[in-house]
């Protein structure tokens, strides 16, 4: 027997151990989504998942489900705030989409489609990021982190290497590599890593494939994320194996 | 410089083998491991990852967290001016100038011969005493002219902070006013003895054979709960109802942690606790261990309070050695607890319950998801009492005084007392204990300031109040405050107040969640633009958008109260803003004449045909 909590009016199951997030997606319900990943544990740093949860405000991803919550998520308050803080993660990189491999497949620029996003809305940071380019196989573009930390988790929990962390504090936060030059080359990563195919953005790209799926035939250019994302979700967090996500983007 | 990594060994061994080799030491050791070149040598780095089986840049992301570990070479003399607003008001700012002029530098930068750096950094609890700095992370009070160029001669000669005269490193009490807490007589020991001869209803009774069994030790947390006391930390949570739940959690192994990383700007009560009554500070997390049934204590002792150390180190060898902690404490079978003190390393966000949590394991201090919470799922992620210094010795207080005594002090909803930090444009600054209910008139009568214009009551996230305000008591009722009082005469702008409270928040953000991370910065670049006269009425329209986003998703209350400063001030102070507006409606952020800085810089100019003509409204 299971039970059933209120969101946007609709019924939803869950099970014991499931957050609101994992248990909507699983019941076909859509909810905003970014560092959120259906195969690691939750974090709850991107904010997008921020729902209404009796009136108060709360990240669906971590917050447990419960029998009988009033959860309001598809409303325009939040919508809004869902474009303002994608917003804030345009202005706080550097992301130029048309030059981008990951253009299509990026779920920085796929949110900011479906939650049309149509300024800036704030003054860009400009930060400087400079690339590291210095592994045979594979190249990390700095400048379109949103600091979600999958790549820190896959490296660390699914491949046990550790490959990636974060250093700084604030703004000032960023993606470092294991290693004392700070270079990827000089990590243990492999391209059958988990960490290869999680990045939600173009960070993390393998070399010399890029384009290889034409832009405007690519995933979300298809469907967008709304949509997509439902496909993904009913897998158990711990599946290891394939993702669609990650597969689209590669 | 050395780079062998044999003579890192030499250094770090010692302190590897004082931590056990524990990565949950981390911080400890890092902090440590500093005190040999100054920052972490790289070597030093492979060396830790490999004795502590520890990621090389997991150890570089937890030492990048902290302001105070460097990664690279920052001078043999740190030298950072506390840049809280009281210091600023006391002139700090130019002191900083004139120190960078005496010695050839620019802050932020290290001198040529690497020598010294000059840095600012957040308010260093001197607010009494200021204009404060950190020297080598040892602090300096009352700063002037003379006593800056001094260091800096000191700084030339590589005089040895351990030469330098006793007087700088001078910190007073300045206690202005006593109360139940302050003015109390307790000897070590004496609210231990009388939690052991608790009464089932909560009142002391005649000293017969005193127990730890476990109807005794209830009655300590219903004498919390009958006393009604609340968190001194700023949330004012009931201590018995944290207590009870902890006590009730499953768990063999429980702790207690006392939050002294007191970061709040103008807050430095607890300072004055750990200075003088360190003993009732650890009576109180004794008692609480009683309680709880917790084996481990650790005091979170922020950075800037390194000097305090070795005299709460001296403190906690005399209470075990008079029993009062240990093994079987006053004779009580398996009642046995110990503390070790923890220190931090610059960061303000660590006073948040779950980020303290996460430095003591030695991580970076990103504030954890809660639920669960700390008295269930805590240190370790075990059940763990965590109370801040002043609710420690309030809860001390209590049990001697017993339930019905200590009720009778304050308010209803706000009971027993308070000790307020006051600091600003007073004669007086310094300590004050009031009951609960005081109103913020009477402090400002006692501490004689005159012609004030506005409190700013439990630092920049707390509130800031004008005139028509001034009869409005402290207490949970009407105006809540972990104890920061910081005043302002009608010389000062408050829209400085709240620019300088803006870039603090801005600083100390974590950066783990997206609104507080982006936001605290677009927040500062805001006011920024309103400070250099670009300022719109559409920019205070962002302000107050902004402000809905981080009050509404962001992660802690750091996040939550970033707005605060200048939503207050904006209201009590409209004109301090609007005056610097221009009456456009919009004006571009992008400032030509200041994008021709780095050009002006590079090329050593700055005379009028440097600089782009502005055109006149």
């Amino acid at each position: 027997m299971s039970d059933t909590f209120q969101l946007d009016g609709a019924d939803v199951t869950f099970k014991p151990g499931q957050t609101v997030m994992q248990a909507a997606l699983a019941a076909g319900h859509y909810v905003p989504h970014l560092c959120y990943h259906p195969e690691f544990k939750p974090h709850g740093s991107c904010k997008l998942c921020t729902v209404k949860i009796n009136g108060r405000t709360a990240a669906s991803c971590t917050m447990p489900a419960e029998a009988g919550l009033q959860v309001e998520s598809n409303i325009e308050e939040l919508n809004a705030l869902r474009r303002t803080l994608v917003q804030m993660l345009f202005a706080e990189g550097n992301h130029f989409c048309p030059s981008c491999e990951k253009s299509g497949n990026c779920v920085l620029q796929a949110l900011g489609y479906d939650l049309e996003v149509h300024t800036a809305g704030f003054r860009h940071l400009y930060p400087d990021r400079p690339v590291d380019a210095s592994h045979p196989d594979i190249l990390l573009d700095f400048n379109r982190c949103v600091l979600c930390e999958l790549c820190v988790r896959a490296s660390s929990e699914v491949d046990g290497k550790n490959v990636f962390a974060l250093s700084g504090r604030g703004i000032n936060k960023h993606l470092i590599v294991n290693s004392r030059s700070g270079l990827l080359v000089d990590t243990d990563i492999a391209l059958t890593d988990k960490a290869m195919e999680v990045c939600p953005v173009g960070v993390i790209l393998k070399k010399r494939v890029g384009f290889s799926v034409p832009i405007g035939a690519r995933r979300y250019d298809q469907r967008p994320i709304s949509a997509q994302a439902l496909d993904d979700a009913p897998r158990s967090p711990d599946a290891s194996g394939s993702c669609a996500v990650c597969e689209g983007s590669s | 410089m050395v780079s062998n990594s044999g003579s890192h060994e030499d250094y770090l061994t010692p302190i590897l083998e004082r931590y056990g080799y524990v990565a949950t030491s981390l911080l400890q050791i890092l902090r440590e491991a500093q005190e040999h070149y100054g920052y972490i040598h790289p070597d030093a780095l492979d060396y830790l990852s490999v004795k502590l089986q520890v990621p090389r840049a997991r150890i570089e992301g937890v030492a990048g967290f902290y302001s105070f570990i460097y990664l690279q070479p920052h001078g043999e003399y740190r030298v950072l001016f506390s840049d809280n607003i009281t210091d600023r008001m006391l002139g700090s700012q130019a002191l900083m100038e004139k120190m960078c002029q005496q010695l050839w530098l620019q802050p932020g930068k290290v001198s040529e011969d690497g020598l010294v750096s000059i840095g600012a950094t957040s308010c260093t609890g001197m607010c009494d005493q200021g204009p404060a700095m950190l020297v080598n992370g040892r602090a300096i009070t009352r700063l002037t002219q003379q006593r800056v160029q001094e260091i800096g001669y000191l700084i030339r000669n590589r005089s040895p902070l351990a030469d330098w005269p006793a007087d700088y490193f001078r910190v007073d009490d300045n206690v202005r006013r006593k109360g139940l807490l302050l003015d109390n007589k307790l000897a070590p020991g004496d609210a231990l003895r009388a939690a052991l001869l608790l009464s089932v209803r909560g009142e002391p009774v005649e000293p017969r054979s005193p127990s730890t069994s476990s109807g005794r030790t209830e009655n300590i947390v219903e004498t919390i709960k009958a006393s009604g006391l609340r968190g001194r930390g700023g949330a004012g949570f009931p201590t018995g109802l944290k207590w009870e739940a902890c006590r009730n959690a499953t768990g063999t192994v429980k702790h207690v942690v006392c939050n002294a990383d007191e970061g709040e700007p103008g807050t430095f009560k607890d300072r004055v606790l750990l200075t003088s009554y360190a003993d009732l500070v650890f009576e109180g997390m004794t008692l609480a261990a009683l309680a709880v049934g917790a084996q481990h204590g650790y005091l979170y002792l922020r950075g800037e309070y390194r000097y305090l150390l070795e005299p709460l180190q001296a403190v906690l060898q005399r209470r075990r050695d008079a029993n009062l902690l240990g093994r079987n404490i006053l004779g009580q079978a398996n009642f046995n607890f110990d503390i070790v003190i923890h220190l931090g390393a610059g960061a303000y966000i660590c006073g948040e319950e779950t980020a303290l949590i996460e430095s003591l394991e030695g991580k970076r201090g990103v504030p954890r998801n809660r639920p669960p919470f700390p008295v269930t799922h805590g240190y370790m992620q075990q059940p763990t009492a965590l109370d801040n210094v002043e609710t420690f010795c309030q809860a001390a207080m209590a049990i001697h005084m017993g339930a019905e005594n200590y009720r009778a002090i304050g308010t209803a909803k706000s009971v027993g007392s308070k000790l307020i930090s006051v600091s600003g444009d007073c004669p007086r600054p310094g300590i004050y204990e009031y009951p609960f209910g005081v109103t913020v008139r009477e402090i400002l009568q006692d501490c004689g300031a005159v012609n004030t214009r506005a409190v700013q009551i439990s630092g920049p996230s707390g509130i800031c109040i004008g005139e028509n305000e001034f009869g409005r008591k402290l207490g949970f009722e009407d105006l809540p405050t972990a104890g920061a009082f910081m005043v302002f005469d009608d010389s000062r702008d408050l829209f400085e107040v709240a620019c300088n409270f803006v870039h603090f928040f801005a600083h100390e953000s974590c950066g783990f969640c997206t609104p507080c991370r982006v936001g605290t910065s677009m927040l500062k670049t805001t006011m920024d633009k309103i400070a250099a006269g670009h300022g719109t009425r559409h920019d205070l329209n962002e302000i107050e958008n902004l402000d809905h986003v981080l009050q509404t998703t962001a992660h802690c209350g750091l996040g939550r109260s970033a707005c605060n400063p200048v939503l207050h001030t904006l209201k009590h102070f409209r004109p301090a803003y609007e005056g610097r507006l221009k009456s456009l409606d919009f004006e571009p952020g992008f400032d030509l004449d200041g994008a021709l800085a780095r050009a002006r810089q590079m090329t050593g100019r700055d005379d009028a045909g440097a600089h782009l003509k502005t055109e006149e409204a």
